[in-house]
């Protein structure tokens, strides 16, 4: 008889909070945005950050990063505390990738990386053959070769962002910090760049936080997750584990908006026009059900015919429905859509 | 730095030497290079021409090339201090703290006392204007200096600064109003800026403290580079940010304020020069503009004190009128000329 292992082995723990308390101090008050945080991001992981609007993530990021004092507590990376570190010793264990724009001219990719040494290298900052070798590194870790001796002012949001990635790769850090490193990106460069950071936690040891705003991206990706909730604490563990406890839907639900597990997404809320039942199969058996649910009809599994109030069936040229038996037809969703609004506006 | 790099320097090397001599050899009387050779050599003692020459002429190019490459640097370090193309040397209101000194002896409006002191302390004219002007730009200085420790935006230092230099412009408003017609002669002549009341004498003290200030830009050039990405991305990569920022103004305000203690407020090859070489240049790399920075700054301060002297001897064109006429075509040329500008 064999006994299943209930625990596997979890990797190291790269960065640790103690009880930290993150906020802002001034002369006279001390306002602490976030409390009794205990955290872990472990080495070979993605972990994502995220949370409704002016919750405090980006205060939590900058602390972790040593940005901005911690209120009270211990922010932890290999198991030394972050007060006890140099800012030269910090950044050869933590690299940053901000929200800031970058402006610098006249400055080529390479350079930029090359400024990644800057706590390795020497007073003048001359690169050892080392260091070199570090930077075309992260060139390649990141898939800017090609882009290596153009202008930095001169490439896409995206490719900048995938250099300032480098540059704190170069620092060969035991983890990388990242403030909403997709915001000001299109979605096939948010992907490539959460894409990318997931490659990196694989192919080397660096454990990576970030935090976003593309939840359903996230939710799809990240080996961990940190849910900020409205009320202040933290939720932590797979994203199928927070998804299960209905951590997400506590923390972005809204009047018009349902967070569906099943489906790792949200969903607008559209109404109540009645049941609808759709058959056909294949793509457009689900394209005819994404129709359906945008003008508010909810779609059950297995619904009679006679209790429906819309019956839609598809075909390879087009669809017909039948509603209190009169039949319409039509060959594209658009015109379907165009039924089932002219319906609800009749009702 | 790259081969290119090192070719335009080499070429701004020759330039400067060639500009060295020419400015030895042209004013009120012509000597031909011959004869600046022999003087410099020291194999004309006694003759006229030697005589013009190293106490008048080689004190006065060495004035502006000290003059030129301080105010360079101390721009090209403001600028990247504060992320901001149009920062000069005089960002943190020292020019108008060395005005508010200068003023206070030169008007005299009443203000007997400061002139008074400067007389008991055996100093007179030159000497005394100099000496006012220091005071006065280390007093702003040092102001500017406490309260920017407390403060962490660097625009908001840069802000600083300037409210500092109008406040303290308001005073000397206030003084040249209140001041005799004569004395007002003094003190325009000390706004025109110049080159020429720098002896071997006080070369002693004017050369090393501007070479102090350029060494010290000489030995941060890794933390200005850092500081290209912006100071919260600096300090993520290891940069002591507070230190370096203290460091970089009190080095560009000793360039900014020993000029202007020595040569008059000498306005626009601050700003200029740095342009000009990251135009030259094409880069941002500051291990290539320091040095490109130094040269180009003597080149252009030699030019303008040579063009300032050229109606001969009907008189001099003010310097600071020389170095902005001539200049911002210049400057303008270069921007437009890089697609997006060199600044940014």
């Amino acid at each position: 008889m064999t006994i299943a292992r209930t625990v596997a082995c979890l990797p190291e723990a790269a960065l640790r909070t103690h009880d930290l308390a993150v906020g802002y101090r001034t002369r006279r008050t001390t306002h602490a945005v976030l409390e009794r945080i205990n955290l872990t991001a472990r080495a070979g992981e993605l972990t994502c950050l995220m949370g409704p609007n002016g919750i405090g993530k980006s205060t939590l990021l900058r602390t972790l990063a040593g940005m901005q004092p911690a209120l009270w507590g211990v922010v932890e990376l290999n198991g030394v505390n972050l007060r006890a570190m140099t800012q030269a010793g910090l950044a050869r264990r933590l690299g940053v990738v901000l929200t800031d724009r970058v402006v610098v001219d006249a400055w080529t990719v390479r350079r930029v990386v090359e400024l990644g040494r800057y706590a390795h290298s020497g007073w003048f900052g001359g690169m050892a053959h080392r260091d070199r070798e570090v930077v075309e590194w992260a060139i390649d870790a990141v898939g800017v070769r090609h882009l290596a001796d153009r202008d930095f002012s001169r490439l896409s949001d995206g490719e900048r962002q995938r250099v300032m990635v480098a540059r704190a790769l170069a620092q060969e850090p035991a983890v990388l910090v990242l403030d909403e490193p997709t915001a000001f990106l299109d979605v096939p460069s948010r992907v490539e760049m959460i894409g990318l950071l997931r490659q990196l936690t694989r192919s080397t040891e660096l454990a990576v936080v970030v935090s976003t705003h593309d939840l359903e991206l996230a939710l799809r990706t990240a080996d961990a997750v940190w849910l900020v909730m409205p009320g202040g604490e933290v939720a932590t563990g797979a994203p199928e584990d927070v998804m299960l406890a209905g951590g997400i839907a506590q923390a972005f639900e809204g009047q018009h908006i349902r967070f569906h597990a099943a489906e790792r997404g949200f969903r607008l809320l559209t109404g109540d026009c009645g049941a609808a039942r759709i058959r056909g199969t294949g793509l457009r058996a689900v394209m005819a059900h994404a129709v359906l649910e945008r003008e508010g009809y909810a779609t059950p599994i297995e619904a009679a015919a006679d209790a429906c109030d819309v019956s839609v069936e598809v075909h390879d040229s087009g669809w017909r429905a039948s509603a209190h038996e009169v039949v319409y037809a039509g060959s594209d969703f658009a015109s379907l859509a165009a039924f089932l609004r002219a319906r609800r506006v009749a009702a | 730095m790259t081969k290119a790099d090192l070719g335009r320097l080499t070429a701004l090397v020759l330039t400067l030497v060639a500009a060295i001599l020419l400015s030895l050899a042209l004013g009120s009387t012509r000597i031909p290079l011959r004869g600046v050779f022999s003087a410099l050599m020291g194999t004309s003692r006694g003759s006229s021409g030697a005589f013009v020459v190293t106490t008048i002429r080689l004190p006065r190019s060495l004035t502006a090339m000290l003059a030129g490459a301080s105010l360079g640097i101390a721009g090209l370090q403001m600028q990247t201090l504060f992320e901001n193309p149009l920062a000069d040397p005089f960002a943190l209101g020292i020019s108008s703290g060395a005005n508010l000194g200068v003023a206070l002896v030169v008007l005299d409006a009443g203000y007997g006392p400061a002139s008074a002191f400067g007389t008991a302390m055996g100093m007179r004219g030159d000497a005394l204007v100099t000496a006012a002007a220091i005071v006065g730009a280390g007093a702003v200085l040092t102001v500017v200096l406490i309260v920017s420790n407390r403060v962490a935006s660097p625009t908001t230092v840069l802000v600083l600064g300037l409210m500092f230099g109008y406040a303290v412009s308001a005073v000397v408003t206030v003084l040249v109003g209140a001041s005799r017609p004569e004395r007002l002669q003094q003190w325009a002549q000390w706004g025109f800026g110049s080159f020429s009341g720098v002896t071997w004498q006080r070369l002693r003290l004017f050369a090393p403290l501007s070479i102090v200030g350029v060494l010290i830009a000489l030995a941060t050039t890794k933390q200005l580079n850092a500081l290209l990405l912006g100071e919260r991305y600096a300090r993520s990569m290891g940069l002591k940010v507070r230190q370096a920022r203290l460091l970089t103004m009190v080095g560009a305000s000793l360039l900014g304020a020993v000029v202007t203690a020595f040569c008059g407020p000498i306005s626009f090859l601050g700003i200029a020069v740095p342009h000009l070489c990251r135009g030259l240049f094409g880069t941002s790399d500051h291990r290539v503009l320091v040095p490109a920075v130094v040269l180009m700054g003597s080149v252009l301060a030699l030019l303008a004190q040579m063009l300032s002297l050229l109606p001969g001897s009907a008189g001099m064109l003010p310097l600071n009128a020389v170095t902005s006429l001539l200049g911002a075509p210049v400057v303008v040329a270069v921007l437009l000329r890089s697609r997006r500008g060199a600044l940014a």
